[in-house]
C-alpha cells in the first residue's frame, strides 16, 4: 500500500427504497443506487423514466415520499444545508441569467459560493478559458449557441469546485460536435477525481462516459452494471429478418426454429454466433420460397440490453 | 462567517442582481414606471378632468381637479411596477434560476429579497419622477413637512405589500405570461374600484361597498389627506395596517412558494 490509495474508496451517493409519486402516478418505485466517489454513474432511461426526479431528489430539490440518501456521507433530509455545499447541480435547461453577461454569470455564482473577490475572479477566468468562452464573455446568453450555454452552465457549476456533480441530459438538444464537446469535457472533470451522476437518454453517451449504468423504465431499475456487464448480459450477435407479410415470417420461423419473434413487426432474430457461416446456413434453410424485406446483422450493444430488460422492442431503432 | 453576515451578503449579491437586472431594462421600466402614470394623468387632467372635476362637488375641496387626481396617479405609479416585479420572479423560477439557487448553500430569503428590496426602489423612483412631472403640470399639494414624510412612509410601505405580493404571484404562476398577467387586476382593475380617480359616493351601491373598503381606497384617501394639507386622521392608520397585513400574507405565501420550487411542476423525468 502506498500513499495514494490509503484513503479507501468511499460511497458519493448511497440511496435505498426511494419512492416518488405524483397523485396516482408512481415516478419512482423504489430505487437503490451505490454511487462511489470518482466513479462517473449513468442512469440511462427514456423521457418519464424516473431519472431528472431522482436527480432533484439527491439534489436537495425535492423530498422522496420514502426511503433514505446520503450524499457524500451527508444524510440528504438531515444535513441538506451540507449537502448543498459539495454539489453542484446543471439541469437539461440551462438556468443561466440571460440579462447578466457569461462573466457575470460566473462571478454571480463565485458571490453566492462565497468565494474571496481575488479567488472569484481567477476561476471565472480559469473556466472562461477552459470552457472555450473568452470572446463571449462580456456578451449576454441570448447571443450564445445551445453548446455555449451548456458550457456556461457547466462553468456556473464549477465555479463552487464541487465534488459531486449532478448533470440531467447534459447534451440533450445539442448538435453532434456540441456533444462531443461536452464529452470531453467530462471527461476531463473525471479525470480531477470529481464524482459524476449523469442522466441521459442516449445509449451511446452512457456507453462512452460511464463507469457504471443504471437503466430506468417505469421508475425501477431494470439492469445495472459496467457498460461491459450489461452487454455480456445479452446472448450475442443476432441476424434480423424483417418479412413483408404474417404468412413469410410463419414460413421462416417453421424453418429456423431458434429464431424468436417480435410481434409489433414482422421481424424474426437468429443467433449470430457464427459470422458468416451462421448467415450461409440461415439463408439456405429459408430457401427461395420465403420473401425476406430486409435482413440486418447485429452486434449486441446497450440498445440490446435496454430493449431486452424492458420489453420495448416496438421503440427499436434501424 | 455567520448566519447573520452570510444573510446580509447573500441578500446584497441578489440586490446588485436585481439593480443590474433594471439598468438592462431600464427602457421597458420607464414605460412601465413613468410613461404610463403620465399618460394616465394627462388623459384624466386634460381630457376627462373637466366634466369629473365639476362633479367632485365637495371632495375637490375648492382646488382642481389635478390636486384630486394626482394621488391615485401615484398609487397607480407604484401598482404599475406589479408587473415587471412578477415578471423578473417567474423568468427565474420557469428558467431554472430558483431551482439552481435552492440547490446551493444560499440564504434560502436572499433571491426575494433582492427582488423586492429592488421593486420597491423602481416603483418610489417611479413615484418621484411622476410626482415631479405632475408639479409641472399644475400639481399644487399643500403638504407641509411631516406630511410629505408620511406620504413617503406611506408610498414606501404600500410599495413594499405590493412587491412581496407580486414576489409571490410570480412564483406561483406557472409561465412568465401567466406572471404578468396576474398583476392587472392590481394595476389596473383595483385602481378603477376605488377613489383613485372619483369618490366612492358616486358609484353604484354594490361597487361602492366594496370600493370603500379595499386597500387601495384606504391608500389614496389618506395620501390625498396629506398632499392637501388635511388631516390623514385614521386613513393613514387604516392604509399602513392594510400595507402590514397584504406585506404579511404575500410573504409567507412567497417563501412557502420559493421552498417548494418548481416542485411539481415536473418538466420532464
Amino acid at each position: 500500500m502506498n500513499a495514494l490509495t490509503d484513503h479507501k474508496p468511499r460511497t458519493a451517493v448511497s440511496a435505498s427504497g426511494l419512492r416518488k409519486t405524483y397523485g396516482k402516478k408512481v415516478v419512482l418505485d423504489g430505487i437503490d443506487l451505490s454511487i462511489g466517489e470518482g466513479e462517473v454513474f449513468a442512469l440511462l432511461g427514456p423521457n418519464g423514466a424516473g431519472k431528472t426526479t431522482i436527480v432533484r431528489i439527491l439534489s436537495t430539490l425535492i423530498p422522496a415520499d420514502a426511503g433514505a440518501a446520503t450524499v457524500m456521507g451527508l444524510d440528504l433530509r438531515g444535513e441538506a444545508g451540507a449537502v448543498r455545499r459539495v454539489i453542484g447541480v446543471t439541469g437539461q435547461y440551462s438556468a443561466v441569467d440571460d440579462l447578466l453577461t457569461g462573466e457575470e454569470n460566473l462571478l454571480l455564482m463565485g458571490r453566492l459560493r462565497h468565494l474571496p473577490a481575488t479567488e472569484r475572479r481567477a476561476r471565472a477566468t480559469e473556466l472562461l478559458e477552459r470552457f472555450d468562452l473568452v470572446d463571449a464573455a462580456r456578451q449576454t446568453p441570448a447571443t450564445y449557441s445551445g453548446g455555449m450555454k451548456r458550457r456556461l452552465d457547466l462553468a456556473m457549476t464549477l465555479m463552487g469546485r464541487p465534488r459531486l456533480i449532478f448533470l440531467d441530459e447534459p447534451t440533450t438538444g445539442l448538435d453532434p460536435r456540441s456533444r462531443q464537446t461536452m464529452w470531453q469535457i467530462i471527461r476531463e472533470l473525471v479525470s480531477e477525481g470529481v464524482t459524476i451522476l449523469l442522466t441521459t437518454q442516449y445509449l451511446e453517451e452512457a456507453d462512452h462516459l460511464a463507469d457504471r449504468i443504471a437503466m430506468l423504465d417505469h421508475g425501477r431499475i431494470v439492469a445495472e452494471g459496467t457498460p461491459e456487464e450489461l452487454k455480456r448480459r445479452m446472448p450475442g450477435a443476432h441476424i434480423r429478418l424483417l418479412f413483408a407479410d404474417a404468412a413469410s415470417r410463419e414460413k421462416a420461423a417453421r424453418a429456423l426454429n431458434e429464431s424468436t419473434r417480435d410481434d409489433e413487426e414482422l421481424v424474426l432474430r437468429v443467433p449470430n454466433e457464427h459470422g458468416i457461416q451462421s448467415l450461409r446456413a440461415v439463408l439456405d434453410r429459408l430457401g427461395d420460397d420465403v420473401a425476406v424485406e430486409d435482413l440486418s446483422i447485429h452486434t449486441p450493444d446497450l440498445d440490446d440490453v435496454f430493449f431486452a430488460v424492458t420489453g420495448n422492442v416496438n421503440k427499436e431503432k434501424n | 462567517m455567520s448566519a447573520l453576515t452570510l444573510a446580509a451578503q447573500d441578500s446584497a449579491t441578489m440586490f446588485g442582481r436585481e439593480i443590474k437586472h433594471s439598468i438592462r431594462l431600464l427602457r421597458l421600466l420607464i414605460v412601465s414606471a413613468v410613461v404610463v402614470p403620465v399618460v394616465m394623468l394627462l388623459l384624466f387632467d386634460y381630457i376627462l378632468g373637466g366634466t369629473i372635476g365639476h362633479g367632485l362637488g365637495d371632495a375637490a375641496r375648492g382646488a382642481p381637479y389635478i390636486d384630486f387626481l394626482v394621488p391615485g396617479i401615484l398609487i397607480m405609479t407604484i401598482a404599475g411596477g406589479c408587473g415587471p416585479t412578477a415578471i423578473n420572479v417567474s423568468m427565474d423560477m420557469t428558467g431554472g434560476f430558483v431551482d439552481r439557487i435552492r440547490t446551493m448553500a444560499v440564504t434560502r430569503g436572499a433571491v426575494l429579497a433582492g427582488h423586492v428590496g429592488v421593486s420597491v426602489l423602481r416603483m418610489l423612483a417611479g413615484v418621484a419622477v411622476v410626482t415631479a412631472v405632475a408639479l409641472l403640470l399644475g400639481f399644487r399639494p399643500k403638504a407641509s413637512v411631516g406630511d410629505w414624510f408620511a406620504v413617503v412612509g406611506i408610498a414606501a410601505a404600500f410599495s413594499f405589500a405590493l412587491a412581496w405580493l407580486s414576489a409571490a404571484l410570480g412564483l406561483v404562476t406557472k409561465s412568465v405570461a401567466g406572471a404578468n398577467g396576474s398583476t392587472l387586476p392590481l394595476s389596473f382593475l383595483l385602481p378603477f374600484l376605488s377613489s383613485t380617480f372619483v369618490p366612492v359616493d358616486s358609484m353604484p351601491a354594490g361597487v361602492r361597498w366594496f370600493a370603500a373598503n379595499q386597500p387601495f381606497t384606504a391608500v389614496v384617501d389618506s395620501l390625498r389627506a396629506l398632499l392637501s394639507g388635511a388631516p390623514a386622521g385614521s386613513s393613514a392608520y387604516l392604509a399602513l395596517a392594510w400595507c402590514a397585513a397584504i406585506a404579511l400574507v404575500s410573504f409567507l405565501w412567497a417563501q412557502a412558494a420559493f421552498r417548494r420550487g418548481t416542485g411539481d411542476m415536473i418538466r420532464s423525468t
